[in-house]
């Protein structure tokens, strides 16, 4: 279990295989909720609590699954254990983080059956296996940091989002036929095109 | 065989675990809401259009439930919902939902094309209020004028605002009072009046005597002739610029009549 190898996971989920723009999961809330700063802000933190709990959750329960060998019910298991995690999350934050909650509790619904969620998840799974990693411990923690990892990604690309479409805001100077979705749209794929300039480091 | 009956025991074991710490935790983990909240939040149509002015039906529910409000809040103002939900709202609250006057917004500006003089000939590609207003305050040479590009005709979803004649005009029939247009103007010249106020003053110049002359016709100097005439104590000039109280208003329109610059607008005389 290297320190580097843990600097690298965070720095790969934030920059090179950033979930919206190099993974294309997790567009819903990303052009759906970066319409200005803070609500783009909740959303990401949302998302990195929710992405790293399900990390930590669900990675014990696929050794289960492969230990009974039957690695093929891994996505309904998931989705029913993450839905029902993040109802959780949003009942115990209700009650215990009422300031937390009414800024960002309403978008913990929006991403109970978010692909990215589940994406991180199964993710994990593959890229961090016992068999190749060596120890069940490290793998965990590796699973754990990709977890949180692309959680700090997806928040950071809605900033980078949120901030483009304050300026965008004005639209009498965009054509009429791309005002709205359209240009938005287009903006996403050009912060990919961005972010394309980061694979392959690592 | 077997496999497939592992799968079926898995996912029925995760199924009810889930199920049971939920449960449990719905009761651990309650929060008690105001019961008067739930009873008016299941009134209203939950489309969380924020057409009412609130974050959402629930951000209206909780405004409507708040027994500590400075002011009341109209059951009135769900658009969506119309008179059949602001009755049903009234009714929970005990009040009726003819006691909360109807608001709508008016624009404090009577600069036309005819009124007021411009500044400069305005050929932005960009065509908008906001845009216009960095460039010395605006087209027009009154610096606290409407602009007239339309910012808050952009912003009205009821289509209850327009521009005539290079001023902004509210119609007082179609306007819900959903406050859009009051935030979208970049000179705060849009505010709520209630609906039965006849007699407003149709100015937001904040100069005196010569300089508002010189910029509109129709400009207030506060020359406080309307402050004056009026018997009932309801015309008052703060900030060089004469305002109407509604509370003390009865649309007698001496103001009005009286007003040298003819900045205050009777709807009673012009209908």
């Amino acid at each position: 279990m290297s320190f580097t190898k843990m600097i690298l996971i965070i720095i790969s989920m934030v920059l090179v295989n950033n979930y919206p723009l190099a993974q294309f999961l997790g567009i819903c809330p990303f052009l759906g909720v970066s319409k200005d700063l803070d609500s783009a802000k909740g959303m990401g933190i949302a998302v990195t609590l929710v992405m790293g709990l399900a990390s930590i959750v669900t990675f014990p329960i696929q050794q289960l699954l492969l230990s009974c060998g039957i690695e093929y019910m891994q996505t309904v298991v998931f989705i029913l254990v993450i839905a029902a995690l993040v109802q959780f999350i949003e009942m115990f934050m209700k009650k215990n983080m009422p300031a937390l909650y009414t800024s960002l509790g309403i978008y913990l619904p929006l991403i109970t059956t978010n692909c990215a969620v589940l994406g991180v998840c199964i993710s994990n799974t593959e890229d961090y296996t016992v068999a190749a990693v060596g120890s069940f411990g490290a793998a965990y923690v590796y699973a754990i940091l990709q977890g949180f990892g692309g959680g700090l990604g997806f928040w950071f690309a809605m900033m980078i989002m949120a901030g483009v479409r304050t300026k965008l805001q004005d639209q009498s100077a965009i054509p009429k036929a791309f005002q709205g979705v359209p240009i938005i749209l287009t903006t996403a794929a050009i912060l990919s095109l961005a972010f394309m300039g980061f694979s392959g480091m690592i | 065989m077997n496999l497939i009956i592992i799968a079926i025991v898995l996912i029925l074991v995760v199924g009810l675990i889930a199920g049971v710490l939920l449960s449990y935790a719905s009761k651990v983990f309650a929060v008690k809401e105001d019961q008067l909240f739930l009873d008016l939040r299941a009134e209203l149509p939950g489309a969380n259009c924020g057409g009412c002015g609130y974050a959402g039906c629930d951000d209206y529910a909780h405004a409507l439930a708040n027994k500590n409000a400075a002011e009341p809040v109209p059951c009135t103002k769900c658009a969506v919902g119309g008179p059949a939900v602001a009755a049903k709202l009234a009714a929970t609250l005990g009040t009726t939902a003819g006691d909360v006057e109807r608001q709508v917004s008016f624009v404090a500006c009577n600069g036309t094309k005819e009124n007021a003089k411009p500044l400069y000939e305005y050929s932005g590609r960009v065509e908008s209020c906001a845009a216009a207003k960095t460039l010395f305050g605006g087209s027009k040479e009154c610096p606290y004028g409407c602009i007239g590009l339309g910012d808050c005709v952009n912003a009205c979803e009821f289509d209850a605002i327009h521009l005539c004649d290079g001023v902004a005009v509210v119609n007082p029939d179609v306007c819900t009072a959903c406050g859009k247009c009051i935030k979208t103007c970049p000179q705060h010249l849009i505010s709520l009046k209630p609906v039965s106020e006849k007699v407003f003053v149709q100015c937001s110049n904040k100069d005196l005597g010569k300089a508002a002359m010189a910029v509109c016709k129709t400009s207030c100097i506060a020359c406080r002739m309307c402050e004056r005439t009026c018997q009932h104590d309801a015309v008052h000039v703060v900030d060089n610029v004469a305002g109407i109280d509604p509370a003390k208003c009865v649309g007698c329109g001496e103001c009005a009549a009286k007003c040298p610059k003819h900045a205050i607008l009777d709807l009673a005389k012009k209908a």
